[in-house]
């Protein structure tokens, strides 16, 4: 049977909106079973809130089975919590005891600003993939799909990036705010691909480049990879750097024959 | 007698021969006027996403709606096990006419069969497509393209991406249609929902929206609007949907006049996580590909409370091998949760709350060893041990049905078009191609074939005589009535200041479906439901408490209006339930079964869709019907023994 967590003491941020300059609110939960998940935590928190009048507290979310990549939080300062390779929504309040104190805050970096409370604005993220994560492929004339084999490793690789869920933890827990473990999985996931050869050069270079306008650079912290809910590897950014730097001399090389 | 609004527009010929006859037949948009015509596209899931890329491609001007912050969140991503397809990559006997067979099989006879042979024929071109956007498909060692078995059919023809394919799936339609927006064709609205659809003079002239983020109501208007919002489950408050999903868009358009068809119609999946407790927010899925190699059992006798491991192989019942020898494990949805429902209400479920039953792959890890069952369904497996605290690899799994898919949804013709002209409805949203019931892989199929493979030949036919004549502008008298009307029902939310929270009302209107109109129904038990509803729908009228404002970010709001909407949808669920007197695929009614206590069908009555018009009041709706014409298949028992 389930048990019970007592008295959580919940610091949480509080923020009305974008040009509000925010603060810490103080919350005490008095019983949650340790079955319940982080973000029903904040549901059952929310409820007492609505009970007393207040507005309740925003945070994005919507699976909650860790795939869809809308939940986000710091907890107690880590992306997604205390949980290695778990996104916020499967953190369960068995990893938390009774009695303690939770800070919980939003997203923090300079290219996702505070939309209100928990809640950010995370589509920076979607300009990389506009930039060029995608391989042209025009609906209706596409080969058989087994015209092209693909090795079993190359397609486990391809996948191990693919997995990639979008939230933005890497860029939260980065000190820098860098978007490289984000960028460098999607570029790799294509460009190990042999569909995504045709694009390879111009894809990483468009894609480094919309990274770089809206987040901070890599120093390899490394912080990402223990962030992500996916365990997504840092060797994809190496990938990706190599990729981007033969890119720079590839795509030159192929306008001078044009 | 099929009612004069409700002709499917089902093309001549041969049944192989119809959506060739239909591309042969229909009208076209030249490619430089095909920028003249303004598309709404709501939602950007896999029929959203995929259809919006590929009108974008062909030339049209296209506007895509999503809630969500970014359009790959869509619930499309949490399907897991696979997507269907005629490819017979194996040999093993498939084709475009057995999948079609199974597919009207599976959905117990209730489905149109002109749609779903079409189904059939375009899934071969999506896993085409799909692989040309460079989805990872799971592959074998020789590098082609690696295939299962999945439930209600004896084929292997399930493509699948480990335990994410509808991850895989929307994230390359997501980037087809992020390359489209990256161009400049296709302009995004996210964090923006649909509040109603506006209709000028018969036929759909665009929509209102909120803006999540400001509150702002807008009006948007185009030559076709195109809902692709997915399905109700999340009337029944626990399910599987993501916490977002909602009936909104599709409940709008109804209010404004498209039927609603076969509202009961709902699945229930066998392999979900069980309830643990009270704050519960949402239920998971645990893939059916798990069936492919666990084996589901109970203990024999009722209130067994021994561990697992200490219940001997002679006093364990696998329920689903010795009631279905020929397809076991994997017996269609409906037919294993029933099966669940009746050993846990037998007193031989399994669990602290004995509300459960195993899924055991200790056979599986002995035939093949830890490390294939691993490489097969880790992520579920290290799933299962986030959210029960409990190892699968030691102690068999718990699982118990839960809601999860609908197949009711907005009434559509053959080209995918409401009884609104020029108001579309694809993947979930409509009602098209699964009858009664769903066969497990076959939403991803459905979705992504409405929106690569069906609407970018359909739409172009409803507009081509449109061309150079003008249309309402969001100026028009309707879209400022639906505006205001709009506003006025978000403050009415505000205004009430009662005691209970939208959440509050929502899991006591999902309880009282689930009791009544959920795995079994009786007429006496729909009937108390439609007392219970319209009650507490009152109530909530008079007593819901929606704190914050309208002018910024409030998900209290914005849960308001849709929680209103599951209210109405509650009420015609049960109303169809109702008067369908007879079992078919997920619904079940107690009073039609055989001394099996498998669902019995009255082909005779009942081999029709129900299409709701809507009247001013659910409770007052009127049921028109489609009947269904089987030119092929020939009706039959539903047998899998």
């Amino acid at each position: 049977m389930s048990n019970h967590l007592q008295n959580l003491n919940l610091k949480i941020w509080r923020q009305d909106g974008p040009a509000d300059s925010g603060r810490f609110e103080s919350y005490l939960v008095g019983s949650i079973s340790d079955e319940a998940s982080f973000l029903e935590l904040l549901d059952v928190l929310n409820e007492q809130l609505i009970g007393e009048g207040q507005d309740a507290i925003a945070f994005d979310h919507d699976c909650r089975e860790g795939i869809c990549g809308t939940c986000s939080l710091m907890i107690d300062g880590q992306a997604h919590g205390p949980q290695r390779g778990t996104a916020t929504c499967q953190l369960h309040m068995r990893k938390f005891a009774s009695g303690d104190t939770i800070v919980v805050e939003p997203w923090r970096a300079t290219a996702f600003p505070i939309l209100k409370d928990l809640m950010v604005d995370r589509s920076p993220l979607d300009r990389i993939v506009e930039a060029g994560g995608f391989i042209t492929a025009a609906t209706g004339g596409a080969p058989d799909a087994n015209i092209i084999p693909i090795p079993k490793p190359v397609a486990d690789a391809a996948m191990d990036a693919a997995e990639c869920i979008g939230c933005g933890a890497c860029v939260a827990a980065c000190p820098n705010g860098a978007a490289n473990l984000f960028t460098a999985a999607k570029v790799s996931h294509l460009n190990l691909l042999p569909q995504g050869q045709a694009e390879r050069w111009s894809r990483v270079e468009a894609m480094v480049e919309t990274m770089d306008e809206y987040f901070g650079s890599c120093t390899n912290h490394g912080e990402c990879e223990a962030a992500c809910p996916k365990s997504i590897s840092i060797d994809f950014i190496a990938m990706m750097h190599k990729d981007f730097r033969r890119a720079k001399v590839k795509n030159r090389t192929l306008i001078s024959q044009i | 007698m099929t009612d004069s609004l409700l002709q499917s527009n089902t093309p001549a010929g041969s049944i192989a021969d119809k959506w060739d006859n239909y591309k042969a037949d229909m009208k076209l948009v030249n490619p430089n006027n095909k920028r003249k015509f303004k598309v709404l596209v709501v939602g950007s899931g896999l029929a959203g996403a995929s259809a919006a890329a590929s009108l974008a491609e062909l030339g049209y001007d296209v506007e895509v709606f999503t809630f969500h912050d970014s359009p790959r969140r869509a619930h499309s991503i949490a399907a897991q096990g696979g997507i269907n397809a005629a490819k017979n990559y194996r040999g093993d006997g498939d084709s475009v006419h057995r999948l079609f067979y199974d597919t009207i099989k599976g959905g117990d006879f209730r489905s149109r069969e002109g749609n779903v042979h079409r189904l059939a024929q375009v899934s071969v071109n999506i896993i085409d497509q799909m692989v040309a956007q460079g989805v990872p498909f799971a592959r074998e060692y020789g590098g082609l393209l690696d295939t299962r078995s999945f439930g209600g059919s004896q084929l292997q023809r399930t493509f699948y991406a480990r335990g994410q394919t509808g991850q895989q799936l929307l994230l390359g339609a997501y980037q087809q249609l992020a390359r489209q927006i990256g161009l400049g064709t296709v302009k995004l609205w996210n964090r923006v929902e649909l509040v109603d659809t506006v209709t000028v003079d018969g036929r759909c002239a665009g929509i209102v929206t909120r803006d999540l983020v400001t509150g702002e109501v807008r009006s948007h208007a185009g030559h076709a609007t195109v809902l692709c919002t997915g399905g109700y489950g999340n009337a029944f408050f626990l399910s599987t949907n993501a916490m977002n999903c909602n009936v909104t868009a599709a409940w709008r358009a109804h209010r404004k006049g498209a039927y609603f068809a076969n509202p009961c119609y709902t699945q229930i999946h066998p392999t979900c996580i069980p309830q643990a407790d009270d704050t519960q927010s949402k239920l998971t899925l645990m893939s059916e590909s798990l069936r492919n190699d666990g084996r589901v059992w109970v203990p024999l006798n009722a209130g067994d409370n021994r561990a697992a491991a200490e219940i001997p192989e002679a006093e364990r019942d696998y329920y689903l091998e010795r009631l279905y020898p020929s397809f076991g494990n994997l017996a269609p949805r409906d037919i294993s949760s029933r099966a669940a429902k009746r050993a846990v209400d037998g007193g031989r479920g399994v669990g602290p709350l004995k509300n459960g039953v195993y899924l055991d792959f200790s056979a599986a890890i002995s035939r093949l060893g830890k490390d294939t069952v691993k490489e097969r369904y880790g992520n579920l497996f290290d799933m299962y041990e986030r959210i029960t605290g409990e190892n699968p690899y030691d102690i068999p799994m718990r699982i118990y049905p839960a809601s999860h898919y609908t197949m009711g949804g907005l009434w559509v013709d053959y080209e995918l078009m409401t009884t609104i002209p020029g108001l579309y409805a694809a993947g979930e949203a409509n009602f098209s191609d699964h009858g009664a019931n769903r066969l497990g892989a076959s939403a991803l199929m459905q979705g992504l074939a409405d929106g690569y493979f069906v609407l970018p030949y359909t739409i172009g036919n409803y507009l081509a005589p449109m061309l150079n004549k003008p249309v309402p502008g969001t100026d028009h008298e309707a879209f400022k009535t639906a505006e205001n009307e709009a506003r006025g029902r978000f403050q009415t939310f505000l205004d009430i200041k009662g005691t209970r929270s939208p959440d509050h009302f929502h899991r006591e209107l999902g309880k009282i479906i689930w009791d009544r109109c959920g795995m079994e129904r009786s007429a006496e038990g729909l009937q108390q439901a439609l007392t219970d509803i319209p009650a507490l729908y009152d109530e909530f009228k008079t007593d819901l408490r929606v704190t914050g404002t309208g002018s910024s970010v409030n998900q209290t709001l914005e849960k308001a209006g849709r929680v209103d909407d599951f209210f109405q949808l509650g009420m015609l669920m049960c109303r169809d339930a109702l008067e369908r007197n007879e079992s078919c695929g997920g619904h079940f009614r107690s009073e039609y079964q055989d001394e099996e206590g498998e669902a019995q069908r009255d082909d005779d009555n009942f081999a029709h869709v129900a299409a709701w018009e809507f009247t001013g009041d659910p409770m007052k709706s009127n049921r028109h019907k489609e009947e269904l014409e089987f030119e092929t298949i020939h009706l039959a028992k539903r047998s899998y023994k």
